[in-house]
């Protein structure tokens, strides 16, 4: 579904990415791990449009799209979840969900009641401003709004930053039940144990570089990413 | 009383055109935080434009619309030419280029109109009509109902319709607004092309009461201006209040002290804004964007 070659991506003249290969197959969850500054949000503002790439290809079922506007990109079906929630503050939470569906033609009620179904307090909440939700809630909101755009492919930036271990088993559960909807998932975590025991695959970046990859549960029972990220 | 009643005529009717200046810088400065200082020449390319397609023989209603589309197309290349060419650059740096083609537009027009001052007939003729012992131009009613009608236009634009949304959304937070597929340079662009409209159709309708010249801009965006601080730039409603407010102080001070000092109240209420409420009375939102 998604192949990144050689990616590199800079601000001004401060390269963050070096050369990052990266696949996504349709159907999977991949896990993108690594520390602080690595680089993981770079790599999803890359790939969402929002941060150029200076070089290398992004391929998206097939067709290059390194040089699409980041809503063309929406409308090809890639969504994006932001790190730190990125909600519309002061728009009610239903304006924020139904701004997630603005690139398609006709934003089916279906969508809106299978986003309230899978996140009922948002349904509870749904004339209420959107900053006066809880931080749990803002997440939810955030991959709600994001999954209002109907994504082929949904990239998920820290999902469970800042939230209680009980929100963190919730908002990844729903990502596992997303997997099961079809929906592929590029999910970035600094809770890299978490996350890659719900992945398929995953990716370990630092400094800018992939420097592992491999199955989940491999990457999980890795002596250098239990040390480095698991804190084993 | 009656002087009193008189005074406040004709303070909500300068004061809805200064309301009506004051929405466009609220659009524009919502969607991009731009602070655009031409505000108040589209009120003047919306009153001259009308004044010289009319003397041109074109029926009066027509010209004015002509006059309203060709401030839309300045607003839409102000932004296409000066703003987006400068996208990225500081809130300071863009405010230069907002005063920078201010100064030109004024510049062209003293050459495609000229410098004399002009006036439109009143829409619906001169006799003054009795109110509780004062009495008011009819043209003042159009005044204050065009601006009643395009406050409640642009309301349910922002809170009724997608894209009105996707413009309060980008105002919001401009990333997520890009992440879920807003087209951030088509909404700036809609904002200047709005502001331009709502600021032209002020300068047709006012022009027959305050006349017009190629410069009555610059007074129009200072005091729209202030009108948009004192009511906390960026909120609407704030806009509105504001400008009413600073037409009601304008006309007391030039009834009851001398309207040689009338201009001087902007500046005044300006001022004590920034001193005592650096947020305005609707305390709007910080700068600071998370
Ligand atoms: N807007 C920016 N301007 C300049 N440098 C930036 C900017 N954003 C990030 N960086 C730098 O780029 C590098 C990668 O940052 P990035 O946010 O992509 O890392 P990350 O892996 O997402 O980190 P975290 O786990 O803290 O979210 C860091 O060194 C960071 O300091
Ligand atoms: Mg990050």
């Amino acid at each position: 579904m998604l192949t990144v070659e050689k990616l590199c991506a800079a601000y001004g003249r401060i390269t963050v990415l070096h050369d990052v290969d990266l696949r996504v197959e349709t159907g999977e969850i991949v896990a993108l791990v690594g520390s602080n500054g690595a680089g993981k949000t770079t790599l999803l503002r890359t790939l969402s449009g929002v941060q150029p790439a200076a070089s290398g290809r992004i391929l998206f079922e097939g067709a290059p799209i390194e040089r699409t506007t980041a809503h063309a990109r929406v409308a090809q079906g890639i969504a994006q979840s932001p790190e730190g929630r990125q909600v519309f503050g002061p728009l009610s939470v239903e304006d924020n969900l139904r701004l997630g569906a603005f690139r398609r033609r006709s934003p089916d009620r279906d969508t809106l009641a299978y986003v309230y179904e899978m996140f009922p307090v948002l349904a509870e909440k749904r004339r209420i401003a959107a900053m006066s939700l809880s931080g749990g809630q803002q997440q939810m909101l955030a991959i709600g709004r994001a999954l209002m755009a109907a994504p082929k492919l949904l990239l998920l930036d820290e999902p469970s930053l800042g939230l209680a271990p009980l929100l963190v088993d919730q908002i990844l559960g729903a990502v596992v039940k997303l997997k099961a909807e079809g929906i592929t998932v590029l999910l970035v975590e600094q809770n890299a144990s978490a996350a890659l025991a719900i992945a398929d695959r995953g990716y370990v970046l630092e400094t800018g570089r992939v420097v592992l990859e491999g199955r989940g549960a491999d990457l999980l029972a890795d002596p250098k990413v239990k040390e480095a990220y698991l804190g084993l | 009383m009656a002087e009193f009643l008189q005074l406040v005529f004709s303070g909500l009717t300068v004061g809805a055109v200064y309301a009506l200046v004051a929405l466009g810088f609220t659009l524009i400065y919502n969607a991009s935080d731009v602070i655009n200082f031409a505000q108040g020449d589209f009120v003047m390319i919306g009153g001259m434009g009308t004044v010289f397609l009319a003397a041109a023989g074109i029926a009066l209603p027509l010209a004015a619309l002509i006059a309203i589309v060709g401030a839309v197309l300045v607003g839409l290349l102000l932004h296409r030419l000066a703003i987006e060419p400068a996208r990225g650059a500081s809130p300071v740096a863009l405010i230069m280029i907002t005063i920078g083609a201010s100064i030109f537009i004024k510049g062209v027009a003293q050459i495609v109109f000229d410098k004399q001052f002009h006036s439109l007939p009143a829409f619906s003729g001169d006799a003054p009509i009795a109110v509780g012992g004062a009495t008011i131009l009819p043209q003042s009613l159009w005044v204050l109902g065009v601006a009643l009608a395009l406050f409640v236009a642009l309301f349910l634009f922002l809170e009724k319709t997608l894209l009105g949304k996707a413009l309060l959304a980008t105002a919001a937070n401009r990333l997520a607004a890009r992440l879920v597929g807003v087209n951030v340079t088509i909404i700036l662009a809609l904002a200047f092309g709005v502001s331009a409209a709502i600021g032209a159709i002020a300068g047709v309708v006012v022009t027959p009461i305050t006349l017009t010249r190629y410069d009555v801009g610059t007074l129009f965006a200072l005091k729209g201006f202030a009108a948009a601080m004192v009511g906390g730039m960026g909120n609407p409603l704030g806009a509105v209040v504001g400008g009413l407010l600073i037409g009601l102080l304008e006309a007391f001070g030039a009834g009851y002290i001398s309207s040689t000092y009338k201009d001087a109240v902007a500046f005044v209420v300006i001022l004590l804004v920034l001193f005592f409420m650096p947020r305005g009375l609707f305390g709007g939102r910080s700068v600071e964007r998370v």
